[in-house]
């Protein structure tokens, strides 16, 4: 299968030289060797590793119970039935109900609260980070393609703002604005965004004063089409990998922000909060505490892994090793 | 099959009765690397006896500086595939435990890298790393380390040895850097002195020095110098023989007055007239068509074959062996004999 | 030496910056007047009450006089602790413990907490981040890669909670919390150091797998030294550099962890006085806790510069010269 699509790149990868002609001829022949690579050879290498392939399905299978905890989950998350508190995960109860992963300290279905949890906690980690994203890479694209006394200061205030506890930051925003889902999202946005800003600006340092950059400022190409088409395109890889570790953290941060008290309010179940009302019952109920601490673990485990794999499959040097872990051992 | 044979001519009087100090036989030395097992050095031998010196001669990438490192005991076993015999004093070194191995480094066999001012330690200054391993094998106090540092800095000629002892290696110029290197390699009174490349990466005025430097603290101790390098000018000054190694293999092996004066390989002769000579009425330098093969795509047969003038049909198909062409003058070339008298 | 007597005076502007925010933070929650006395006070005692904190006066005379008293040690006093319920029309002065007194008195024990996580943490890294860079793809190097994955995915409070289920309710070997023997700190110190020993680990294992590659170690190994002394003294002081910048990182997250911790365990430190300050809404408490943990952070980002000094040779030098 290997060999299959390597020669269905060819073709294509030879009427990529530009100009025939001895100038051009080296660098021909290199195209030769390393054959552009395709969304099937990465596609093919994720598959091909176990560990991120199994990652990569389990982020699936969050993203569906989040999203479609409405309609798979098993029971109402907020329907209280007192008879049946503290019903352990797999056992029956007296009037036949049957609770896969138990029921809490009001009778709630866990997994039902585990799947509407989900959607706090993904979606609370992931818009944090689109929006810190969005609000990092402006500035750290334009601090960095414009330079001056825009870059200074949005670097004076990168630095600064890095070196104190953000999530200490967070408490006492919260503290003061109050918790809730929007509150948490803008409090996340606006202590994560130069996580970005430092990184968009580094790369873009980088590409600003690069051939393809010159040749469409000598094109005509206004600043912002410049930064937008030319050269954001360019560090889509390293911003995805870091987009990847911020939504692990915020999932991270949010559950600790709700466990302080200050996340979403109930009867809304985020998995922080979940923890956070099981651990009263830790000496008689572990399923409490444990489950929705299992599913933050390992969905951060996973994101990370997966984050991990994007790093290593984006660097050059390294993706040649794990874009043909096969081919090499076939040829011997 | 291909061991030097190392009887009883020699080159020196001093020498003539003695048994060689280390003698290395059919050593190889492999890798696997992703783009397949590599054999860096391939069926190895030479000897060299108390205060000889002998050149190892070849492009980057021939397989010397690997040999070498693996006679230090800086090459393991996994992950290399190592096989052969290297005696030091009658013992075989392959053999010996990873304790004994260190016993020898520093104390017997020394060594000097290519690039002294990255084989220094940054952060240490370098009267710590010249007085270190005499420290701590001899058990002496601090004191005495330093004075022993301040001793051997003043051997190598380092100007105003003790105030410099606290200055750290970047403090140095690459000169000065290979002279604390070369200090440093002298704590412990070594018997053979290995010295990979030791002037390529400085200036042409400094090399003469260090080359100097070299040949004088040989003297003064009979040390043996292994001399890795690819400059057939100092090879001609320095050395009592040479190994002319091409992809990890032995080409020609031979004293250094037969080497210069009848090469027998068609490498060795090409090298030789690679080089600049002031009598030579020639007006243009030659120089060797091709690139050294990558050790992991080696042509078959000869791996000179590409590159060689003499080419045959035979060159592509059988492997060339070492042989005798003269009393310790060896050569692996299948027309070696032609190639002398039709030349 | 210029370089750290810039770094400092951005370090003062940064805790000036904290102060002013925390200030304007403490203004912006309420009034302190009727968090003090209630809501059954009387308007003319909080008018009095007012009057006595000065909190009728301009922003910028409140601030600059939260400014000289913390200049002074002075951050207040608490609204709770030591607070003597009086009438609320008799009431003229406030009566709580001070601030800075609450504060210095549970420092000791997050000191301690951190010091026993972080130096735990620390050895085992270092010693675990040699190993896997000495033995690469050993079972070493696995167990390496494998705590720094689960480190940086694990939520503190809740692998406190889990050790607490284990070790206290299921094995009964330690206490689920409290303070006062030597092993109330082990669960704690755990559940604490575990993120450090990941990351710090991990950071030391690419570094001196990095640093073991390069000549010098070769020209260690060929001067017959010995392997540990070619790691201890050789790579590791050239490693410092991206071991310490990790270790004041992950000090400053301690910082935050420990917050959590403290209350999951009962730790009696500068955490849990926060968050329990922040239940019962003591705004002084909470501006004392959060300017000292802020200033605690700073000054440790400050010792981190510092130390790039001593590793670098180079930098000490282009200092001494100039």
């Amino acid at each position: 299968m290997t060999q299959k699509l390597v020669t269905q790149t060819q073709p294509g990868n030879h009427g990529q030289g530009p100009l025939p002609g001895s100038l051009y001829g080296s660098e021909t022949v290199e195209e030769d060797r390393a054959p552009k690579l395709t969304w099937k050879h990465y596609l093919l290498a994720l598959v091909s590793d176990r560990v991120t392939i199994t990652a990569v399905l389990f982020l699936m299978l969050v993203a569906i119970g989040a999203a479609g905890a409405g309609w798979l989950a098993p029971y109402d998350p907020v329907a209280i039935d007192i008879m049946n508190r503290f019903i352990p995960p797999l056992s029956g109860t007296a009037d036949g109900s049957f609770h896969v992963l138990g029921t809490d300290q009001l009778g709630r279905d866990v997994l039902s609260r585990l799947m509407h949890g989900a959607q706090v906690s993904v979606s609370i980690g992931f818009l944090g980070a689109t929006c810190s994203a969005l609000v990092g890479i402006t500035a750290g694209m334009i601090a960095g393609y414009r330079r001056g006394l825009f870059e200074d200061i949005v670097m004076r205030l990168v630095d600064g703002m890095q070196s104190l506890p953000s999530l200490l930051i967070a408490l006492f925003v919260l503290f003061i604005i109050g918790g809730g889902y929007l509150n948490l999202v803008l409090v996340f946005t606006f202590l994560h965004w130069m996580v970005f800003a430092r990184m968009a600006r580094s790369l873009t340092l980088g590409y600003r004063d690069s051939m393809f950059v010159s040749a469409a400022r000598v094109l005509g190409c206004k600043d912002r089409r410049i930064l937008v088409r030319h050269i954001l395109p360019n560090m889509m890889a390293p911003l995805m990998v870091l987009f990847t570790l911020e939504v692990a953290i915020l999932i991270l941060s949010e559950a600790s922000l709700s466990f302080l008290g200050f996340g979403v309010q109930p009867p809304n179940a985020s998995w922080g909060r979940m923890i956070a009302s099981g651990r009263n019952h830790i000496n008689t109920a572990w399923w409490l505490v444990t489950l929705p601490g299992t599913a933050i673990f390992l969905t951060a485990l996973a994101l990370n892994l997966v984050a991990g794999w994007c790093r290593n499959i984006s660097d050059p040097v390294q993706s040649a090793r794990w874009l043909t872990p096969k081919r090499g051992k076939k040829k011997q | 099959m291909t061991t030097i044979e190392t009887h009883d001519r020699t080159l020196r009087e001093r020498s003539a009765a003695e048994a060689p100090i280390m003698e290395v036989r059919n050593l190889s030395v492999g890798f696997d690397t992703p783009h397949g097992p590599v054999q860096a050095v391939d069926d190895v031998s030479w000897s060299i006896r108390r205060g000889e010196t002998l050149a190892i001669i070849g492009e980057s990438g021939s397989g010397k500086s690997v040999g070498l490192e693996t006679l230090m005991g800086l090459i393991k076993s996994p992950p290399a595939t190592i096989s052969g015999q290297a005696f030091f004093a009658g013992e075989d070194m392959l053999k010996m435990s990873g304790r004994e191995r260190r016993a020898l480094r520093g104390e017997k066999l020394a060594m000097i890298f290519q690039d002294a001012l990255t084989a220094l330690n940054p952060s240490l200054t370098i009267g710590t790393q010249i007085s270190e391993v005499y420290r701590l094998r001899r058990g002496v106090s601090k004191k005495e380390a330093n004075d022993k540092a301040v001793q051997l800095m003043d051997q190598v000629k380092i100007p105003s040895a003790r105030s410099r002892l606290g200055d750290y290696p970047h403090q140095f110029s690459g000169g000065m850097c290979q002279r604390v290197m070369i200090a440093l390699a002298l704590a412990m009174d070594p018997e053979i002195l290995i010295a990979d490349e030791p002037t390529t990466a400085l200036d042409v005025t400094v090399q003469r020095q260090i080359m100097d430097l070299l040949r004088e603290v040989r003297d003064e101790r009979g040390m043996s110098l292994i001399l890795v390098t690819h400059d057939l000018g100092v090879v001609a000054e320095v050395a009592d023989k040479a190994v002319v190694m091409y992809a990890g293999r032995i080409a020609e092996s031979a004293d250094i007055v037969d080497l210069f004066r009848k090469p027998k390989h068609p490498y060795s002769r090409a090298l030789l007239r690679a080089m600049p000579r002031v009598d030579s009425g020639a007006e243009r330098l030659e120089c060797i068509a091709g690139t050294p093969p990558t050790l992991s795509h080696i042509p078959s047969g000869c791996a000179f074959r590409p590159r060689c003038a003499f080419c045959q049909p035979t060159c592509a198909q059988e492997r060339p062996r070492l042989r005798d062409m003269e009393p310790n003058h060896q050569a692996a070339c299948h027309f070696a004999e032609e190639i002398e008298h039709g030349a | 030496m210029p370089y750290l007597v810039r770094r400092a005076g951005h370090s003062i502007i940064l805790l000036l910056v904290v102060v002013t925010f925390v200030f304007l933070a403490g203004r912006m929650i309420g009034d302190p007047a009727i968090v003090m006395l209630g809501p059954s006070a009387t308007d003319a005692a909080l008018e009095q009450l007012r009057n006595n904190l000065g909190l009728n006066d301009p922003l910028l005379v409140q601030y600059f006089r939260f400014i000289t008293d913390l200049l002074q040690g002075d951050m207040g006093v608490s609204f709770r602790y030591g607070f003597s319920q009086m009438p609320a029309d008799q009431f003229m002065e406030t009566s709580g413990t001070p601030v800075m007194e609450l504060v210095l008195e549970r420092l000791p024990q997050t000191f301690y907490l951190a010091a026993v996580a972080l130096s735990s943490a620390l050895v085992l890294a270092l010693t675990l981040g040699c190993l896997g860079a000495m033995w690469p793809r050993s079972w070493v190097d696995n167990l390496v890669n494998v705590l720094s994955l689960a480190s940086v995915s694990v939520v503190q409070f809740w692998l406190g909670l889990m050790l607490i289920l284990l070790f206290a309710v299921h094995l009964g070997w330690l206490p689920t919390g409290g303070y006062g023997e030597w092993y109330h700190v082990i669960l704690p110190a755990i559940a604490l150091g575990a993120r450090p020993l990941g990351r710090v680990g991990q950071v030391t294992r690419s570094a001196m797998l990095d640093e073991l590659s390069r000549p010098y170690a070769a020209a260690a190994r060929a001067k017959g030294l010995p392997e540990h002394r070619i790691v201890s003294v050789h790579a590791l002081k050239n490693a410092g550099i991206p071991i310490v910048t990790i270790t004041g990182d992950e000090l400053v997250q301690l910082v935050t962890g420990a917050i959590l911790v403290e209350t999951v365990f009962g730790w009696p430190g500068i955490g849990q006085l926060l968050v329990s300050s922040m239940s019962t809404r003591d705004l002084p408490v909470l501006q004392g806790a959060i300017l000292t943990v802020a200033a605690l952070v700073i000054v440790v980002n400050l010792v981190v510069d510092a130390t790039y000094t001593y590793l670098n040779p180079r930098v000490s030098f282009s200092s001494r010269s100039s």
